[in-house]
C-alpha cells in the first residue's frame, strides 16, 4: 500500500480547495446580482413583485440546500440540457445566494428611517431619486457587514455541491479517505481548510459591524 | 419536446416518505433539546465563566460556525472511528446536529444574557439569592422570550440541514427520497416532493415553537 | 444599645475618582435616617455599600455586629437576608406575576414552603394596599404600583433594615403620596429606614435624623427640625434654598 504523507493529503486538498474559492465566487456574485434586481423589482411595488419576491425567499429560506441542489441537476437535465456537477451547483447556489441576500438587503433598507423617504420626497424627488440619492447609499453602508457575514455561509455551501458530485473541498476529502483509508486525519484538515477560509471573513464582517455601531452613535 | 413528470408513482411510496418525516422530526427534537441547554451552558460560560473557560467555549463556537455541517457530520461518523469511537448512523447524525446546533445557540441565547438590565441582577441579589438562582430564574427567562425568535429558525435550519444525514444512511426524509428516485427512477418528482415536504415541516415546527416557548420556557 | 449599622471610617474610590471620603455612621434599631444632598454627593453610593451591592475599599462596615466581607458569598447571602433594599426604578421581575415576585426570593433563600410563602405574599400586598393585584403582570400597573410591589417583596424577607434609594424619583408627582404613606406607616411600626431622598417635607415629618452628605462627607447631620430649620455651614444653606427654586 502506498504511503501517504500529511503534507500529501494536504497538497491535495488545497488543490481542491481552489474550486471552493471558484464556486463561492461565483454564487456571491451571481447571487447578488440576482439579489439587486429582485430587491429593485419589490421596491417598485410593481403589482405582484412583493408576493413573487416574498415567495421566493420563503421557498429558498423554508427548504435543504441539499434539496434545491438535487433539483437543480435532476431538473436542468429534464429540460434534455446536459448537466455537469458544475452548471447544477452554480446554478442552485446562485439562487440559493440571491434569496438571502435580497432578504437581508431587503432589512437594510427598511432600517432607513420613514423620515428619510418623506424628507427627499418633500424636496420633489422622485421614487428613483429618493432610492438612488438618499436610502441607497444609507441602506449599503449597514448592509455591508451582513453581506461580508452570509459569504461564510455560501463557502460552507459549497460543501453540499460534493453530494452532486462537484469535486471541491469535500469531495476531495471523501476521496482521498477512500485511497488512504486515514479519515480523522483527512477530515481534520478539510476542517482547518474550511476554517482557514471562513473565519477571516466572519471577522471581517465582525469588525465591519462594530465601525458601523461606532459611526450611528 | 414533452416533459412527462410521474408525481404518484412517488407518491406511492408514501409509507417511506412519511418514515422518512418521523426520523426528521424525531432527529431534530432530540437535538434541539440537547443542543438549546448545551447552549445555555455555553452561554454562561462565555458570559460569566472563568477565562480559560471562556477560551474553551468560544473557540469551540467559533470552530463549528466556520466549518460546513457536512464536515462536522463526516468528521464524526467516519473520523472518530478511527480514534476508536464508532458510531451508528443516527447517534452519528445526533451528536454531529447537536454540536452544531449548541455552537449558535450559545452565540444567540448570550446575547439575551447579556442584554439583562442591571436592575433586575441587583434586585435579585438584594433579596439575597444566589448566582444560580439568579441566572436560573430572573436573567434566563426573559432572556430566552427575548431571542426565541432567533432560536427557532436557528432550529430551523438544522432541521433543513438534517437533509445530509441521509448519505451517512441515516433513514430521514431525504434519504427517502434517494432511495424512491434509485427504484422508480423518477429523481425530480421525489426531489420536488421531499421539498414540498420540508416546507411545509419548517412551517409548521415554527408555529409549534413560537406557541411551545411563551407556555413553557419563559411564561406569558 | 448596639448600633444596626456600624459604619467607620468609611472610604470609597471609583478609580481614582473618591466618592466616600470617610463616612462614620451609627444607626440605631428602629431609627428612620434620611439622607440628603448634591448629585454626585456620594449618598446613593453610601447606600449601595451597605448591602454590598458596592464594594469599599477602606474603613469598617457592620450590620448587626457581623462585618460586611465581600468575598465570602455566604456572608454577604446572609447580610442581604437582614437588610433589604428598594431601587428608583422598581427593578420587578417582568416575566413574573406580582404575586410571584414577591414569592421568588423566601422560596428559593428561606426554603419557605409555597403554601406560607403565598399567604406571606397576599398579607403583605395588603399592607401595601395592592390585596386585588396578586396575579397581574408587573407592566399592568402604574409605577407607584409597582414600586409598592417592590417594597411588599422586600419586606417578605423579613429584612431588620430597609435601604431606599429614591424610592420615588422615577414617579410621576401623582403617585409618589401613595408610596410614601407606606415608607411611613413603616416607620411608624419600628423598621430600620436609611433613605436617600428628594422629598424634604416627608424627611422632615418622618425621620429621626437628617443627614446632608456634601462632595462624599457627612456635611451636617441632626434631628430634622434643626438640620431644615438652623443650618449651620453655608454648603447646606445654599442646598436648601435651591431647593426653593
Amino acid at each position: 500500500m502506498v504511503e501517504f504523507t500529511l503534507w500529501d493529503i494536504f497538497r491535495n486538498l488545497l488543490e481542491a480547495a481552489r474550486w471552493t474559492v471558484a464556486l463561492s465566487l461565483i454564487a456571491f456574485i451571481g447571487g447578488g446580482v440576482v439579489g439587486v434586481l429582485l430587491l429593485v423589482a419589490r421596491l417598485s411595488k410593481a403589482p405582484g413583485t412583493n408576493a413573487f419576491v416574498g415567495g421566493y425567499v420563503q421557498l429558498f429560506q423554508g427548504t435543504p440546500l441539499l434539496m434545491q441542489l438535487f433539483l437543480a441537476y435532476f431538473g436542468i437535465a429534464l429540460f434534455g440540457v446536459k448537466t455537469s456537477a458544475w452548471v447544477a451547483a452554480s446554478v442552485a447556489l446562485t439562487l440559493y445566494t440571491s434569496a438571502f441576500l435580497t432578504e437581508i438587503w431587503r432589512g437594510c433598507v427598511a432600517a432607513i428611517p420613514k423620515g428619510q423617504w418623506e424628507a427627499s420626497q418633500s424636496l420633489a424627488m422622485n421614487f428613483r431619486e429618493q432610492l438612488q440619492y438618499i436610502v441607497l447609499p444609507q441602506a449599503i453602508k449597514i448592509a455591508i457587514p451582513p453581506t461580508v457575514g452570509f459569504l461564510v455561509q455560501v463557502v460552507k455551501g459549497t460543501a453540499l455541491a460534493s453530494v452532486i458530485g462537484f469535486i471541491e473541498l469535500t469531495k476531495a476529502g471523501t476521496m482521498i479517505t477512500n485511497a488512504t483509508f486515514k479519515p480523522f486525519i483527512v477530515y481534520s484538515c478539510v476542517a482547518l481548510l474550511y476554517f482557514a477560509l471562513c473565519f477571516p471573513i466572519s471577522l471581517y464582517a465582525k469588525t465591519l459591524e462594530k465601525k458601523i455601531n461606532a459611526s450611528h452613535r | 419536446m414533452r416533459i412527462e413528470l410521474d408525481f404518484l408513482s412517488v407518491l406511492a411510496q408514501w409509507p417511506l416518505l412519511a418514515k422518512g418525516v418521523a426520523w426528521t422530526v424525531g432527529l431534530t427534537v432530540i437535538a434541539s433539546v440537547i443542543g438549546v441547554a448545551l447552549g445555555v451552558v455555553l452561554a454562561w460560560t462565555r458570559s460569566q465563566g472563568p477565562a480559560w473557560a471562556k477560551w474553551v467555549a468560544g473557540t469551540y463556537v467559533e470552530l463549528i460556525r466556520n466549518t460546513p455541517f457536512i464536515v462536522q457530520l463526516f468528521f464524526v461518523f467516519f473520523g472518530l472511528p478511527a480514534a476508536g469511537v464508532k458510531l451508528s448512523p443516527e447517534v452519528a447524525s445526533i451528536i454531529a446536529m447537536v454540536i452544531n446546533l449548541s455552537a449558535y445557540a450559545t452565540e444567540i441565547i448570550r446575547a439575551g444574557i447579556d442584554a439583562t438590565p442591571k436592575g433586575q441582577i441587583e434586585a435579585a441579589m438584594s433579596l439575597a439569592l444566589n448566582r444560580m438562582q439568579t441566572f436560573v430564574r430572573v436573567v434566563l427567562p426573559p432572556a430566552l422570550r427575548k431571542v426565541w425568535p432567533s432560536l427557532v429558525s436557528q432550529i430551523i435550519i438544522v432541521m433543513l440541514g438534517s437533509a445530509v444525514c441521509g448519505q451517512i444512511s441515516t433513514e430521514e426524509l431525504s434519504y427517502a427520497a434517494n432511495l424512491i428516485q434509485s427504484r422508480n427512477f423518477r429523481a425530480f418528482e421525489a426531489y420536488i416532493i421531499a421539498t414540498v415536504i420540508y416546507l411545509t415541516l419548517a412551517i409548521a415546527v415554527r408555529q409549534l415553537l413560537n406557541w411551545l416557548g411563551p407556555r413553557y420556557l419563559f411564561g406569558k | 444599645m448596639q448600633a444596626i449599622v456600624d459604619i467607620s471610617g468609611l472610604r470609597k474610590s471609583y478609580g481614582t475618582n473618591e466618592v466616600l471620603k470617610g463616612i462614620d455612621l451609627q444607626v440605631k434599631q428602629g431609627e428612620v435616617i434620611a439622607i440628603i444632598g448634591k448629585s454626585g454627593s456620594g449618598k446613593s453610593t453610601l447606600l449601595r455599600c451597605i448591602n454590598g451591592l458596592e464594594v469599599f475599599q477602606h474603613g469598617k462596615l457592620t450590620v448587626d455586629e457581623k462585618p460586611l466581607l465581600h468575598d465570602n458569598a455566604q456572608a454577604m447571602r446572609e447580610l442581604r437576608q437582614r437588610v433589604g433594599m428598594i431601587f428608583q426604578s422598581f427593578n420587578l421581575f417582568p416575566h413574573l406575576s406580582v404575586g410571584k415576585n414577591i414569592m421568588l426570593a423566601p422560596s428559593l433563600v428561606k426554603k419557605t414552603d409555597a403554601l406560607a410563602a403565598t399567604a406571606q405574599a397576599k398579607k403583605l400586598l395588603e399592607r401595601v394596599g395592592l390585596a386585588e393585584k396578586f396575579d397581574a403582570m408587573p407592566d399592568q400597573l402604574s409605577g407607584g404600583q409597582q414600586q409598592r410591589v417592590a417594597i411588599a417583596r422586600a419586606l417578605a424577607m423579613e429584612p431588620a433594615v430597609l435601604l431606599c434609594d429614591e424610592i420615588t424619583s422615577a414617579l410621576d408627582p401623582e403617585l409618589v403620596g401613595e408610596v410614601l404613606r407606606v415608607v411611613e406607616s413603616l416607620a411608624v411600626e419600628g423598621m430600620t429606614l436609611l433613605m436617600v431622598t428628594h422629598e424634604m417635607s416627608f424627611a422632615r415629618k418622618v425621620s429621626n435624623r437628617v443627614i446632608f452628605m456634601h462632595q462624599g462627607r457627612v456635611h451636617e447631620m441632626g434631628p430634622p427640625a434643626e438640620l431644615f430649620g438652623n443650618p449651620q455651614t453655608p454648603e447646606l444653606k445654599q442646598f436648601l434654598s435651591s431647593l426653593h427654586d
